[in-house]
């Protein structure tokens, strides 16, 4: 029962670890298209 | 655009239930193994993740293919996501085979032909995703990942096919066992989980894709409007 635990929360928290990943990947796109938007708008 | 949310929209209605349906599956549904007991479940996510890295490197090994012949930078994004997945998905594969490994025959590793087949298999990928890191023209990076990408592609079917060609007795063969490829098999309620295991990873693996594609395309766009700003400001 042990080894059936921890194989599937390592399996649980790799998916997690990467869906978090993308989710940054995510905020420093937005957080770069703001920053895009303000140069644009001080043009 | 908007066609494209409600397609990944559908595919999340599909994959949270589903999830919850292959957990219920696997932990109520199917019968115990006699033998290894509760441990044997491990099988279920262990078989699905190995199905869909493959799945994930045969992907990258196509759209690879297509980067040398005509390289564009959305099929270039493409390979790349896969990749990552495909990392992931070999990782949890190896994880809980280890899992397996030491429940069933007490050792965490062993130099079995199907092990070491995979972890080749996961550094020839993870040396991909550092090619792409590099610095320069992405055409250039494209086209020396993607024979990476080919070379790891490659060896998904000798990964596959380890255990017969070796005769390796440690990982068994669980379906078309023997000379005539009759023998194997699992009980229809375990051959049922591991199906809807396959589908709900395949499933989480495409809107892994999808999801990763779009944030990386965007990143893409915005990268070249912020060259064109800066160049149009230095001008």
């Amino acid at each position: 029962m042990n080894y059936l635990f921890i194989a599937y929360t390592a399996t649980w928290a790799l998916i997690a670890g990467y869906i978090i990943v993308l989710g940054k990947r995510q905020m420093s796109l937005k957080k770069e298209m703001k920053q895009l938007e303000e140069w644009n708008s001080e043009q | 655009m908007r066609q494209e949310n409600l397609f990944d929209r559908i595919l999340l209605y599909i994959l949270i239930p589903s999830v919850f349906i292959l957990l219920y599956l696997i932990f109520i549904w199917s019968p115990v193994e006699k033998i290894m007991g509760e441990t044997q479940k491990i099988f279920y996510i262990h078989v699905g993740t190995a199905w869909v890295a493959f799945l994930a490197f045969f992907v990258v090994g196509f759209y690879s293919v297509w980067t040398l012949i005509k390289p564009n930078m959305n099929r270039y994004i493409y390979a790349g996501i896969s990749a990552e997945i495909g990392v992931v998905f070999t990782t949890i594969t190896l994880l809980s085979g280890m899992t397996w490994g030491r429940a069933s025959w007490n050792t965490w590793w062993s130099w079995e032909p199907r092990l070491v087949t995979t972890l080749i298999l996961l550094f020839i990928y993870v040396a991909y995703l550092f090619i792409r890191k590099m610095d320069g023209s992405w055409e250039k990076i494209a086209k020396l990942s993607s024979v990476f990408g080919i070379i790891g592609c490659l060896n998904v079917p000798i990964v596959f096919m380890a255990i017969r060609w070796w005769n390796s007795k440690l990982h068994p063969v669980v379906f078309g066992e023997g000379k005539n490829q009759s023998g194997g098999g699992i009980e229809p309620e375990m051959l049922a989980t591991l199906l809807f295991s396959v589908f709900t990873i395949t499933i989480l693996y495409v809107f892994l894709m999808r999801k990763g594609a779009e944030i990386e395309k965007m990143r893409h766009i915005v990268k070249k409007s912020k060259n064109k700003l800066i160049n149009k400001l230095a001008s």
